[in-house]
This record gives structure tokens, C-alpha cells and sequence, in this order.
């Protein structure tokens, strides 16, 4: 064991009130130099609190933070990454206007009378990403290379000005898996220089790879660091959750479809480069899964069925009769609900409160001369905050002070309120961990047995797996296959993604 | 090519072919004293755009510049004519007092955490307001030094006059463009316009940088304003009225998107030229009215809106990378 090593950072019996509220309670935290140190827990656990006392975006109410041993107080993050610790977020923090190489050196480019050396960065900046394995146009917009790559050029700025501690924030939240393997050598070699790494995600696989020592807390309190061959995912788990966690993890899914009239209908739905025209209908009380790679098409069919893109063929039919959908306000006439992907963007409206956000659409389609009064409005947030056990202090609370899961289920409410037909959910357990996803989970279950009729869309497979009565695959754009009954197990979905893509796939011919 | 230049390439192009084509119809027009007189005639123009372009590329706008001018105009002619000041010093106190003045804004901007449009709609009204109080009436400046400016050129083969003013807005975009492409400064400045958050993250000295950016755009509106009163030799409250707008307009045909982060000092320069294109136009024409400067500079902005929707809503191609195995 590394027992002897001083650790580079440590927290020491930090303490951090918000109000009534304990975020943090005496938690202890230390990181030493080459390990991956995972920080565990759910959401609310206290997780990105306490690593904003690290960083410096916080001050501790009681404790104190160690580095190398001697008590420091960081002002605020530029200080903390003068200090050595330096900070990845999970959305990029640099700036895709300007070019990798300005972002890499922005504010201690070399000058000379007051000039940029433009040379000398781009050189340095070349040399910089080479040793990441990175090889790219250093001129060229940030903004025009992929997320993986923003990612990880954040990562050689921060090791770069910082160079002891690199925290990472749930960096591989949107890569693929091939970008996260990507992303993991580049752990793996700034491990191997000595660097402490703090890694949050929450993909307990992706933890069991690269992480040498977890440390789990719940509630703002700790509740252990282990070793990580010494625990099993199981254990893991269950220290976050404090419980088993109550998701089933079958093989095969859901019963088959329930058969009979369609509730809705999607005839050879598409447009042109964004998906290839498909069809798809939907029974009351069935989950279609949608599974496939990122940007295979799969958000872009949730949009063309919302009425956000406009299809430039093909019919939807609600109910057997054909509707005209050519904006969200025609679809949510229809009885239509969609939960984005993107939450924080496209589905809260963060300023608003709790109450405001679940009744919005419902208003939407009441219009607005027939306004819900307050005590109206109160009591149809209060209901579906209670049926979906939303957890916000009270509902007048802006929204964007809620964990995701909870502003997740704040959109199910919202979509839930107008009584729908068929709710299309698009990756509803991103960035939510663990507990909150097997509630969704649950929910979307519930949902079912209420007969709600659903597609979701999910990366996870497991997940998927478990609730769906059939999955269809999108590759390319495409609508590949459709799967039921026993071919739903994860390594069918895989194979159907992984399929060659030029090549026809018998069983869409199948299904055609 | 890279996408932020399509729109200043265009500018280009669209000046180049509507001065050709001004040329076909008035070959009078391509004669140095023809680009002598644009550069005299839109110097202040020229240099309160230069400071537009870094408040719009920093993400801000500063409707003040027009009212400023206006007000140092005055402040001047007070100066020297009332107050006995040799111009020189009568420049220095200027430039100074609409820095301070620019610098109060950048500063409001800032920590008052208010919208830059609002605030500069606030120091319009208070500098246009504080130039009438002044004197309501135009004042007359009359001095060697005016005299001595006014008369100094250097003459240009084809018998053009390159004036001291037209030179000071020709430095002035020079220095300018330097310190946009070249300085840490103007790496901020552009920083700022594509993400404040990420900027303050990455260290970007963002009060800093905001005052300073306020700062530039008031002493320069400070220094159209001099030039201007040396081009009228007088002072008078309600000059260069809505020259923000057309100083705006100038920024916006050069390129430089109205979300900021994207925008070049030179693309101005064309989109200034371009305004007086227009107007020379008109001058050469005799019957158009110069209110058609106004409409084709209105159809000019609406067309490079547009054409900025166009090229920075494309989805642009994700660049292919190499990884090193």
C-alpha cells in the first residue's frame, strides 16, 4: 500500500451550511499523488459541494483544506489552480470562438513589447497536445472540433497552469465509448506523471477502470474510502444508496407488446440529412426503446415527431386519425410530451419555480384566456410533485437549484399535467445517478401500467433493456432494426449497432 | 476557410464591385482626391468605430459614442473659446474626461451587473444633456492651430489630400487592428465575447478588461469628437447625432457578429469606406436624395445579418483528428 505518501490535497473535517441545510458534515477527503480518486454519490450527496471547497468556488463553514500537508484558503478557483489544483468541467469552460491554441495559453501567452508571440504558442501548443497523443490544427476554432477533443484540450490547459491536482467533473458524460477510452489513456499517462486525479462521473464502470480508491458520500456525510479491488460494484452501491439498489436488471425486458389499434402512428417520417424516412407505431401501455450510437439520429427523430424539425415526408396519425404536426405547439395540441436531452437548455426554465415549470404546458395548450389561478396551479404542481416524489424544499424554488434528477421529474410533471398521449423521452437518466435513475426507471414503468404509450431514447442499455417492449435501433440515420420479444437483450442491441454501415440489415428488410 | 472570414470577405467583395461600378457610371470617381475626401469626411466615423468594434466583439454595445462626440465638440470649443486653453491642452482634458466617462460605464456594466445597453442609453442622455447645458448654441473655434490643421496635407499623386484627420483615423485603425490580433488585451476582448463564465474561469481579468473596453470606446469617441470639431471648426451640442448607429452599421457590414466573439478591426474599416462610397455616390449623382444613403446602408445591414445567420448557424464540420496510437 501507498499508506506512507503524504497526500497532495486533503480536506479535513470540512463543514459547509446552505441556510437551514448541512451540505457538507465533517468530511474528510485526500488525494495523493498518481492515483484516480473517485468521488461517489448521489445526487444532493454533497459531491460537487465538496469539490467546490477544493477548488475554491466555495469557503468552508468549519474544517480545512491541506495541500501538501500546510493549511491554504483559496479565494476563488484562479487561486486554487495557482495553487496546483486545476478543474475539468463536464460542459467545456473554454471558449469556442478562439483558437486551441489561444485557449491553451489564453492570459500567459508569451509577448514581447506587449505582441503575442503567435509562433511561439501555436509551437507550444503543437508540442503541448502532442504529448496527449492529440495531433490537430492548433489554429483552427475550438469550437469546430468534437467534444472529446475540447475536453481534452481543457485538460491540457488545466495540467498545464495547475500541474498537481486535476479534478474532473463527470468529463465523459458526453463522449462515446471510443472517446472514453480515449479520454482514460490520457488519465492513465497524467496518472503515470504523478498528477492527483479526482474523478466524478456516474458510470460505476468507468470507475472500476481507471479509479485506484472511491470515496462515497450520502447526505453530506462520508461514508467511506476503499480501496477499490477490495469493493465490489455491489458494495458501492450500496454504500451510495444505502440500500440495494432496487432497479431489475433482467436479461429480457418487458412482456410483449400490447397489440391492437395504434395509438400513434409515425408513417415514413423524415427529412433529409437529418433522418431517413422511418415508420413506428405505438400502443397504449407500450415503451419503445430507442438505441444507437450518439448522433445516429435518434434525437433528430424525437424532434421530427415533436414538431421541431419539420419532416419533409410521411404522416402521423394519432388515434388512427392523420394530425399535421409542423411545430411543438400542433404536437402538444396533439397530446404530445417530450423530455429533452438536453435539460438544461431545452427543458427547464431555470429562473422559473417548480410550480411554474410543471404547469407551463399545460397552460400552453388551456391558452391563455382560460389562466389556471394560483390555488389551481398550486394543487396540480402539488399532486404530480407528490405522485413523482419531486424533492424541492417547496415549489415556489427556482428550478435550477434542483439535482437533475429531480428537474428531471420536474418535465415528466410538467408533460404528465397535459394528460398526453404518448411522451417521448430523450435519454432520461443522463447525468443522474444511480438512485435517481432506478426511480426513473420506476416512472416510466408506472407509466406504462397507467397505459401511457412512450418512446425512450437511452444509451444505456441495461436500462433500456428493462423497460422497453421493443427497441428500435438507429445507425447512420437510419431506422436499422426492430427488435422484440427475446432478440431484447443488450448484445442483439449492440450487434444491430454495430452492424457494417453500408451493408442492409436483414431484419429491418424484415420489418420494411 | 475559416468561417468568421467569409463575412469580411464578402464586405470586401461587395465594396469592391460597388465601387467599380460607380467608377463604370462616374469615371471621375476613381481619382485620389475622391479617397483623399473619404477618409477626411468619415475620419470621425472611422475612429468611434474602431472602439464600437471591440465593445461589439467583447458581446456589449455602446450607444453613448454618438452623444460623446457631441459633447467633447462642445467641451472643446468651451475650453478654448471661453476658457482661453491652448487646443492642445483643450484635447488633453477632452480625451481624458470622455475616457472617465467611458470608464464609469464599463464599470457600471460590470459590477451593476446591468445590460450595456442600458447603461449606454443612460450616458447618451447624460452626455448629450450635459453638452447643451454647456452651451446650447454652436460656439466657433477660431485658432492657429485649427487654421495650421486644416490647411496641412500631404498631397497624393493625382492631386488628392491625404488631411491630418484623415491620418489620425488611418493610426487609429492601425493601432487598432494591433491591438484586436496581437495584444493579450484583445485576445480578453474576444474572450469575453464568446463566453464571460468560461473567460472568468480561464483568468481572464474580466472587471478589468470590461472598464477598459468601455474605457477605449469613450476616449476614442473622445478623439472623434476632437476630430470632428477640427473638421467644423465649432462646437455644437447636437452634433453627430445617431453617429453610434451609423458607427454600429460600419461594425456590423466589416463582419463582426452582433453576439460578439467574432470580428475584425480591418472588416470595420470597409464597412465605414463602404457608408462613404455611398454617399459620394449620392454627391456625384446630384438628384438622388441623401437620404438613400441611409436606405442602402439599412439594405446593406439587413443583408449581412443575414448572411452571418447564414454562416454561423450552418452547422459547422467537426475537423478530423489524428490520435497518435
Amino acid at each position: 500500500m501507498v499508506e506512507a505518501v503524504q497526500p497532495v490535497v486533503q480536506a479535513r473535517g470540512i463543514v459547509k451550511i446552505f441556510g437551514q441545510h448541512r451540505a457538507l458534515d465533517g468530511v474528510d477527503f485526500e488525494v495523493r499523488p498518481g492515483e484516480v480518486h473517485a468521488l461517489l454519490g448521489e445526487n444532493g450527496a454533497g459531491k460537487s459541494t465538496l469539490i467546490k471547497i477544493l477548488t475554491g468556488a466555495y469557503q468552508p463553514d468549519g474544517g480545512e483544506v491541506l495541500l501538501n500537508g500546510a493549511a491554504v484558503r483559496f479565494s476563488d478557483p484562479l487561486d486554487a489552480q495557482g495553487h496546483g489544483i486545476g478543474t475539468v468541467y463536464q460542459e467545456v469552460n473554454l471558449l469556442p470562438n478562439r483558437s486551441v491554441a489561444e485557449n491553451l495559453f489564453l492570459g500567459h501567452q508569451p509577448t514581447r513589447f506587449g505582441i503575442v508571440q503567435r509562433k511561439v504558442i501555436e509551437a507550444r501548443a503543437r508540442d503541448l497536445l502532442a504529448t496527449y497523443g492529440l495531433e490537430i490544427d492548433v489554429k483552427a476554432e475550438l469550437g469546430s472540433y468534437s467534444v472529446a477533443v475540447q475536453q481534452i484540450v481543457a485538460i491540457a490547459r488545466a495540467v498545464e497552469l495547475s500541474g498537481k491536482v486535476l479534478v474532473l467533473d463527470e468529463p465523459t458524460a458526453s463522449l462515446d465509448r471510443n472517446e472514453v477510452a480515449k479520454m482514460f489513456e490520457v488519465v492513465a499517462r497524467l496518472k503515470a506523471r504523478g498528477l492527483g486525479i479526482i474523478f466524478i462521473t456516474h458510470f460505476l464502470d468507468q470507475v472500476f477502470e481507471i479509479a485506484d480508491r472511491v470515496t462515497i458520500l450520502r447526505n453530506g456525510k462520508l461514508i467511506g474510502t476503499k480501496a477499490l479491488p477490495e469493493v465490489t460494484a455491489t458494495d458501492v452501491v450500496r454504500m451510495m444508496l444505502g440500500k440495494d439498489l432496487a432497479l431489475d436488471h433482467g436479461g429480457v425486458g418487458v412482456a410483449e407488446a400490447v397489440q391492437g389499434p395504434a395509438r400513434v402512428a409515425f408513417k415514413s417520417l423524415g427529412k433529409q440529412g437529418k433522418v431517413a424516412p422511418f415508420s413506428l407505431s405505438l400502443h397504449e401501455g407500450e415503451v419503445v426503446g430507442v438505441a444507437g450510437l450518439l448522433g445516429s439520429g435518434r434525437t433528430e427523430m424525437a424532434r421530427l415527431m415533436f414538431g421541431v424539425d419539420s419532416a419533409d415526408g410521411g404522416e402521423i396519425s394519432v388515434g388512427g386519425r392523420v394530425v399535421s404536426i409542423r411545430n411543438p405547439a400542433q404536437a402538444v395540441a396533439a397530446g404530445f410530451g417530450f423530455c429533452p436531452e438536453d435539460r438544461k437548455l431545452d427543458g427547464i426554465f431555470g429562473e422559473l419555480s417548480v410550480r411554474e415549470n410543471i404547469i407551463i404546458a399545460l397552460q400552453a395548450k388551456l391558452g391563455w384566456f382560460r389562466a389556471l389561478n394560483r390555488d389551481e396551479q398550486n394543487e396540480i404542481a402539488g399532486n404530480y410533485a407528490e405522485a413523482l416524489d419531486i424533492r424541492a424544499a417547496d415549489h415556489e424554488m427556482p428550478v435550477k437549484l434542483l439535482s437533475g434528477g429531480n428537474q428531471q421529474k420536474v418535465i415528466l410533471a410538467r408533460w404528465l399535467a397535459i394528460d398526453p398521449n404518448f411522451l417521448i423521452l430523450d435519454e432520461p437518466t443522463r447525468g443522474i445517478d444511480v438512485g435517481a435513475h432506478a426511480e426513473i426507471v420506476r416512472t416510466i414503468n408506472r407509466l406504462r401500467e397507467e397505459g401511457m404509450a412512450m418512446m425512450v431514447i437511452s444509451s444505456e442499455l441495461d436500462e433500456v433493456v428493462a423497460y422497453s417492449n421493443r427497441i428500435v435501433v438507429m445507425r447512420d440515420r437510419e431506422m436499422v432494426a426492430e427488435l422484440s420479444g427475446a432478440d431484447i437483450a443488450p448484445s442483439v442491441i449492440v450487434a444491430a449497432i454495430a452492424d457494417n454501415p453500408g451493408g442492409q440489415n436483414v431484419k429491418m428488410e424484415a420489418n420494411a | 476557410m475559416n468561417r468568421a472570414l467569409r463575412p469580411l470577405v464578402a464586405t470586401t467583395a461587395i465594396f469592391a464591385l460597388a465601387y467599380i461600378a460607380a467608377i463604370i457610371q462616374f469615371p471621375a470617381m476613381l481619382s485620389t482626391r475622391v479617397l483623399g475626401n473619404f477618409l477626411t469626411d468619415n475620419a470621425f466615423l472611422g475612429i468611434a468605430a474602431v472602439g464600437m468594434t471591440f465593445v461589439i466583439i467583447s458581446g456589449g454595445i455602446d450607444l453613448s459614442v454618438g452623444a460623446v462626440i457631441g459633447f467633447t465638440t462642445v467641451l472643446n470649443a468651451v475650453l478654448i473659446m471661453w476658457l482661453g486653453l491652448h487646443p492642445l491642452l483643450a484635447f488633453a482634458i477632452s480625451l481624458g474626461v470622455a475616457a472617465a466617462f467611458g470608464a464609469v460605464m464599463g464599470a457600471a456594466i460590470h459590477y451593476l451587473k446591468v445590460p450595456s445597453f442600458i447603461v449606454t442609453l443612460a450616458g447618451m442622455f447624460l452626455a448629450r444633456g450635459g453638452a447643451s447645458v454647456l452651451s446650447p448654441d454652436s460656439i466657433g473655434i477660431k485658432h492657429e492651430l485649427y487654421t495650421t490643421i486644416s490647411k496641412s496635407y500631404i498631397l497624393l499623386p493625382g492631386g488628392g489630400r491625404l488631411t491630418v484627420i484623415g491620418m489620425i483615423m488611418l493610426v487609429v485603425f492601425v493601432l487598432g487592428m494591433i491591438l484586436a490580433h496581437r495584444t493579450r488585451f484583445g485576445s480578453y476582448v474576444y474572450a469575453l465575447g464568446g463566453s464571460e463564465v468560461s473567460a472568468g474561469l480561464m483568468g481572464v481579468p474580466v472587471a478589468r478588461t470590461t472598464i477598459l473596453i468601455y474605457t477605449l470606446s469613450g476616449f476614442l469617441a473622445g478623439l472623434a469628437g476632437i476630430v470632428f470639431s477640427l473638421y467644423t471648426s465649432a462646437g455644437y451640442s447636437l452634433s453627430a447625432l445617431g453617429v453610434e448607429l451609423d458607427a454600429i452599421a460600419a461594425v456590423v457590414i466589416g463582419g463582426t457578429l452582433l453576439t460578439g466573439g467574432y470580428g475584425f478591426v480591418a472588416g470595420t474599416f470597409i464597412g465605414v469606406m463602404l457608408q462613404g462610397l455611398v454617399q459620394t455616390y449620392i454627391v456625384f449623382d446630384g438628384s438622388l436624395s441623401s437620404w438613400w444613403t441611409k436606405i442602402v446602408i439599412g439594405g446593406l445591414l439587413f443583408l449581412f445579418i443575414l448572411l452571418q445567420r447564414l454562416v454561423f448557424s450552418a452547422a459547422s464540420p467537426r475537423r478530423k483528428v489524428f490520435w497518435k496510437t
